[in-house]
């Protein structure tokens, strides 16, 4: 059983991108004060909101991000909105009415106890992008500070690094068994039911997977720090953090794209795994991971079953990847406007 | 369902008049899957069904249940009776009269020396032996001559078969063991891999948690047997796995443990290579109530224990409600098919202790709500009832299981429609069968209203099973949450019963009495709501003759007879 | 970087003994019970003895030191032994498993070659993919080259293998009965016609697990070719009329695979911990399905070995990376 122990063959621990090869800022131009990077305050204001139009009309040109960006859109009111319209209870049991092929009352069918798999897709396709994401987002935050921090700090480095490897060690499964036996009761009374287990499942999938993106930005981090430009900022006394936040996190952006839309399909079915070990939502809490993880067994006989979570699980990594490659590509100077 | 079974072992019986003739290693490679792999070959280090049934292969008891459940001799000549002079009228010991012609598979003789010291090996103090329920009250073990063997017990015992019946308590050698004995029981990898036997088969590489391969026993007791010269038993994968590759692939001939849905199995049985059968024992998958209040409100240490009683499950009328609105016909359908019945007995066998007991059986939510409301409890703005500010909201738990998972998902619906609120809860089976006193989600901590998990007992004595429920044996702090009766049931009456039980020496009045104490934790208080009666579903190929699953021993008991056959 | 080689080493030692109290700390902490499978019809008065004689009656810190003083000094001794013929490590006890009661090592030893032909064969596999495809979807970007290959290595990754393995069982061992759908881990390779017989068994998880890497590696190379084709460095190749050939094929690919071949080492450590999912599906039991076993049994010693071996590696494997990174980037300094 099952992925927590150790993901088949990591997402790779990306050390991605030696040094300064990645996209930064200054152009072709002039390397030593890169313009495109301000290097006093007053213009700031006005320069990032026009920045960010930039980015948009770049970004709309992608033409694979936009089809993207409109399913994923799509999908979100499927699972938001969709509910409302279709309003059968995706935990309703209907006896009467299981292993339905499609028809009109059950356009995609019910599983083995007459649930509408319609309602299910629907429910468990919220908390599924909402694991993905939520999880996704507290690993590249903390993949990044920690990336970040020990990169450019030479003094944190080898603390931190030595914590990641920790992390990297850990068994994840008795690691996982371990939270929810001290937390699940108190988040749960706490928050309730299940936005307690909605907590603990997205903190414990961040907090598990954050140490291949900090690998991944540290080692930008450190190859960046010896640019010309970041000593051109450092020259003229800019602080730390506005050297981070300004100077450094756009140019590791690539990377942590690439990180993020591989985060977000582990998450999904990281999930799956941890509902299937009893550590994830209760067990009439759909989710698409745990609607695949259910029918595998029965994809002969009822083959709709696998194949729709199967592919809402798909399409929305692949809208996800397709829009990290627009924003990666907008945000790249080099390419906009070319 | 009885006469069901007889019919399969007649027609299995049957197909095998013809294969009688065939002679020792005639039928080439035998192949066994068990999902869940093996870690030893000796079941005195286990526990474990897997690996008691791995080593039945090669190690075997004094005597043996039947498919029926009938005890029958394997290395003694008879089974010991008071007619036989086996057992004395007081009933406080039992002689065993041994095989003279019995090899170990080394080729030395099997003498009583062996079953002593078996003994020896499983009672010592610091061997920590898994098996030690089944010499409770012996004792000595003596070796009279070299071919008798006398158990003696503490207190005269009415059913003496315990110790060394059974595939959990096989014969070891002592040559082979002797060093084996005490602490140094775990040390001894090499024994306890390839164990020495007298059973038809003998190890030839052991490798934990993966495979095994073994033998034909050269010195078996029977010349013309096994019919196969070797066997095969890997480990590894799941249910579904291991029924597709006997059902569909053929790659296996043998699957144990092919717990899966009705209609998968059905899909794979299309394949025509083979089919799934089902033996039934005492294994009952039931609805455990907890009459003491978990809520956690109440201090560490106090919670679930009998200080508290539950402050709505305590309602006789409750716990009736909930048992009424369950349609157990319905749940066998769905989640065990032809391996599972319904039923309202804690004990649903052997025969003369199964209650009649079936009412239950019919659903009556109508009936469940007119309960619910003549007892005062009436139904809120929400659909859920109350009385006196106690709403009847239940945490249901049990452990990660797809048939599970499906039991919990259609009782909650049924109980919503009587007013109870539901909200279901799952735990690793690891977590919730240990029995780690720090871990809040095992089933004798019980921090939920209501759990579901099955239960059996070992042989055919269902006594040992039914005083699990005294109020001494109650999980609490006292007793490091290691007590059985998990639903905290407390009635000085059922106590006195069980202590009656004891000295009862009458079989059928035994029955009687059984029949009676499981009426009361069922019908009359509803503390133990069964649901199904389980069999073990195994798959089998077409090819594989002899197979006749037994509940009550080692699933392949007869293996020694299993041939090869054209389809 | 000798210097920052030797201190990385020495810190090691610290740090790997401080992640092995962690790993204990964890595992005694978490619930489970190494006797969770033992059925419920043994009594609890069996179960507190079977407890016993595990060691478990010991207080943490005593069984603590107790493995350490098994994995390194008992261990190695008995290993000299047996290399030696020597008789030091005689009557010291060796790390044992709850489990199977066996030395912990010697089954570990069984299911490294398992493991490693069918998980590093994989991985090789999905290096070798992984590249070319990361290369050309690059130097194509947004051709349908590189648009079938984007969907189809995000397909690869997000669909879980416990669905792609049986999917390819159905297939192929159900359907078309071309492979086998167990495999056969006392399969030895003598002759040809074995050989033929345990590539068969390969194919199908070495292709699922493949495809699952190459999914990943071949993301990373696309976006680090990315990268570098936008540099100025390759204007200037190309200006001094280098052919296009020797310009994606010498300078952009050589500075691409900086980051990836980290990235791969980096994985190696995990190539050892098996994989959990393919191993069970297709049933190899290899390091992956020990691991996950004895998480479920709660055996605290095989657990607790496995992953400080894994986190050995883990150290080790940084370690290369980080000097290969200086080795490979001039501009990086670590001291």
């Amino acid at each position: 059983m099952t992925e927590p122990q150790r993901p088949e063959t990591h997402p790779t621990d990306a050390l991605k991108a030696a040094a300064g090869n990645a996209a930064t800022p200054e152009g072709a131009s002039p390397p030593v004060v890169p313009p495109a990077v301000p290097n006093v305050a007053e213009p700031e204001i006005v320069q990032t909101r026009s920045q960010w139009r930039d980015v948009w009309r770049q970004f709309r040109s992608h033409r694979g991000a936009m089809v993207a960006l409109a399913i994923f859109v799509f999908i979100i009111l499927f699972v938001s909105v969709g509910p409302l319209l279709w309003s059968i209870d995706p935990t309703y049991v209907d006896i009467r009415a299981r292993n339905s092929g499609f028809s009109l009352a059950h356009p995609l069918g019910t599983d083995q106890l007459g649930r509408d798999l319609l309602a299910r897709l629907m429910a468990g396709g919220q908390v599924s992008i909402a694991v993905g994401l939520t999880a996704m987002a507290i690993a590249i935050f903390l993949g990044s500070l920690v990336g970040v921090v020990s990169g450019y700090f030479r003094r944190l480095d080898a603390p931190l690094m030595r914590l990641t490897e920790l992390f990297l060690a850990l068994p994840l499964l008795p690691l996982l068994l371990l939270m929810v036996t001290l937390f699940r009761e108190p988040l749960s009374q706490t928050f309730g039911s299940a936005f307690g287990i909605f907590l603990l499942i997205v903190s414990a999938i961040g907090a598990t997977s954050w140490m291949q993106s900090a690998r991944i930005v540290r080692g930008e981090v450190l190859g960046l720090k010896e640019r010309e430009f970041i000593l051109a900022a450092r020259s003229i006394g800019t602080p730390s953090h506005r050297m981070i936040v300004r100077h450094i996190l756009p140019n590791v952006l690539s990377p942590i794209m690439v990180a993020a839309t591989l985060g977000i399909a582990t998450a999904i079915i990281t999930e799956s795994a941890l509902s299937f070990l009893g550590l994830g939502f209760p067990p009439d809490f759909p989710t698409w991971g745990r609607l695949l993880y259910d029918a595998v067994d029965q994809m002969v006989l009822y083959p709709q079953r696998v194949i729709f979570p199967g592919l809402m699980i798909s399409l929305t990594v692949l809208c996800v990847n397709y829009i990290g490659d627009g924003l990666r590509d907008a945000m790249d100077p080099r390419i906009r406007g070319r | 369902m009885k006469l069901k079974t007889v019919l399969m072992g007649a027609a299995a019986a049957l197909a095998m008049a013809p294969a009688a003739m065939a002679e020792r290693g005639s039928d080439g490679q035998l192949n066994l899957i068990l999902w869940q792999a093996p870690s030893t070959m000796n079941p005195y280090l286990s526990g474990g069904t897997k690996e008691i049934i791995a080593g039945s292969l090669t190690l075997e008891p004094l005597a043996g249940y039947d498919a029926q459940g009938n005890i029958y001799p394997r290395l003694v000549t008879e089974i010991p009776t008071m007619e036989n002079g086996g057992i004395p009228e007081d009933m406080t010991s039992v002689t065993w009269k041994l095989r003279d012609d019995i090899k170990w598979s080394d080729g030395s003789a099997f003498t009583a020396e062996d079953v002593v010291f078996t003994g020896e090996y499983c009672m010592h103090p610091e061997g920590g032996c898994s098996q030690l329920a089944k010499f409770e009250g012996v004792t000595s073990i003596e070796a009279i001559d070299p071919q008798t063997v006398k158990i003696t017990f503490a207190a005269p015992r009415p059913d003496p078969f315990s110790a060394f019946v059974g595939s959990q308590s096989p014969i070891l050698q002592k040559a082979q063991f002797e060093n084996c004995i005490g602490s140094n029981a775990p040390t001894c990898t090499d024994q306890n891999f390839n164990p020495i036997g007298t059973g038809p088969f003998a190890v030839t590489e052991f490798l934990t948690n993966d495979t095994i391969s073994l033998e034909a026993n050269g010195e078996y007791r029977d010349p013309a047997k096994p019919a196969f010269a070797t066997v095969l038993v890997k480990g590894g994968g799941d249910a579904a796995g291991a029924a597709r590759s006997v059902l569909e692939t053929g790659e296996f001939d043998y699957a144990w443990n092919t717990q899966l849905a009705p209609d998968v199995i059905e899909g794979m049985e299309a394949a025509g290579r083979g089919k799934v059968a089902a033996a039934f024992g005492s294994l009952v998958e039931r609805l455990h109530v907890n009459l003491t209040d978990p809520s956690s409100s109440l201090p560490e240490g106090e919670r679930s224990t009998l200080e508290h009683p539950h402050p709505f499950l305590s309602d006789p009328a409750v716990r009736k409600a909930l048992s009424m609105a369950i349609d157990r016909e319905l749940l066998v359908e769905i989640g065990y098919g032809p391996a599972g019945k319904p039923t309202c007995n804690y004990v649903p066998a052997p025969e003369a202790w199964a209650s009649e007991n079936t009412e239950c059986l019919t659903q009556d939510i109508e009936g469940a709500n007119a309960l619910l409301e003549e007892a005062g409890w009436v139904m809120n703005g929400n659909g859920v009832r109350e009385k006196d500010g106690v709403t009847l909201s239940i945490t249901y738990q049990t452990s990660v299981n797809a048939v599970r998972q499906d039991f919990q998902a259609l009782i909650k619906q049924w109980w919503s429609e009587i007013g109870v609120e539901t909200e279901l809860k799952t735990i690793d089976a690891s977590v919730f069968f240990g029995s780690d006193a720090g871990s809040p989600d095992t089933l004798q901590k019980f921090y939920a209203d209501i759990e579901m998990y099955a239960d059996n007992f070992d042989g055919t004595n269902p006594a040992p099973y039914l005083a699990k429920h005294t109020c001494s044996k109650a999980p609490s702090p006292a007793n490091q949450w290691q007590g059985e009766n998990t639903s905290r049931f407390c009635n000085e009456e059922y106590d006195q019963m069980v202590a009656d039980l004891e000295g009862i020496v009458d079989a059928d009045e035994r029955a009687a009495m059984g029949r009676k104490m499981n009426d009361m934790l069922t019908k009359d208080n509803n503390v133990i709501i069964p649901i199904v009666y389980r069999g073990t579903a195994s798959a089998h190929s077409n090819t594989l003759g002899g197979v006749e699953l037994n509940a009550w021993d080692s699933e392949i008991w007869n293996v020694a007879d299993w041939t090869r056959i054209e389809e | 970087m000798l210097n920052f080689t030797i201190r990385r080493l020495l810190l090691a030692i610290p740090t790997l003994l401080f992640i092995s109290l962690v790993i204990f700390l964890l595992l005694e902490a978490s619930p489970g019970d190494p006797l969770g499978d033992v059925p419920l019809t043994v009594p609890p008065e069996v179960r507190e003895r079977m407890r016993a004689a595990l060691g478990l009656g010991e207080p943490w810190p005593v069984r603590y030191v107790l493995w350490l003083k098994q994995f390194f000094w008992v261990e190695p001794l008995y290993w000299f032994d047996q290399i030696f013929g020597t008789a030091y490590a005689a009557d010291m006890q060796r790390i044992i498993s709850f489990q199977s009661r066996s030395p912990v090592f010697d089954v570990i030893a069984q299911r490294v070659p398992q493991t490693l032909t069918v998980v590093g064969m994989s991985y090789v596999v999905g290096i070798l993919i992984a590249i070319p495809i990361g290369i050309l979807s690059a130097y194509k970007q947004y051709s349908w080259f590189d648009q079938i290959g984007t969907f189809v290595s995000m397909i690869g990754f997000s669909m879980p293998t416990f669905f792609t393995g049986v999917v390819l069982i159905i297939v192929f061992a159900v359907n078309l009965q071309w492979f086998p759908s167990v495999y056969d881990t006392t399969h030895e390779v003598t002759d040809w016609d074995s050989f033929l017989v345990q590539a068969r068994q390969m194919v199908m998880p070495v292709t699922v697990l493949a495809l699952y890497n190459a999914a990943q590696i071949s993301r990373f190379m696309r976006s680090s070719m990315l990268d570098n084709l936008g540099q100025d460095y390759v204007r200037t190749a190309r200006a001094k009329g280098l052919t296009e050939r020797k310009v994606v094929l010498k300078h952009v690919l050589r500075n691409s695979l900086i980051p990836v071949v980290t990235v791969i080492a980096l994985g190696l450590p995990a190539v050892f911990g098996g994989a959990i999912i393919t191993e069970q599906v297709f049933k190899v039991n290899g390091l992956g399905q020990l691991l996950i076993t004895a998480i479920h049994g709660s055996d605290i010693p095989m657990v607790l070995t496995l992953t400080f071996i894994f986190a050995i590696l883990i150290v080790v494997f940084t370690l290369i990376a980080d000097i290969l990174y200086g080795v490979l980037d001039p501009r990086i300094r670590y001291d």
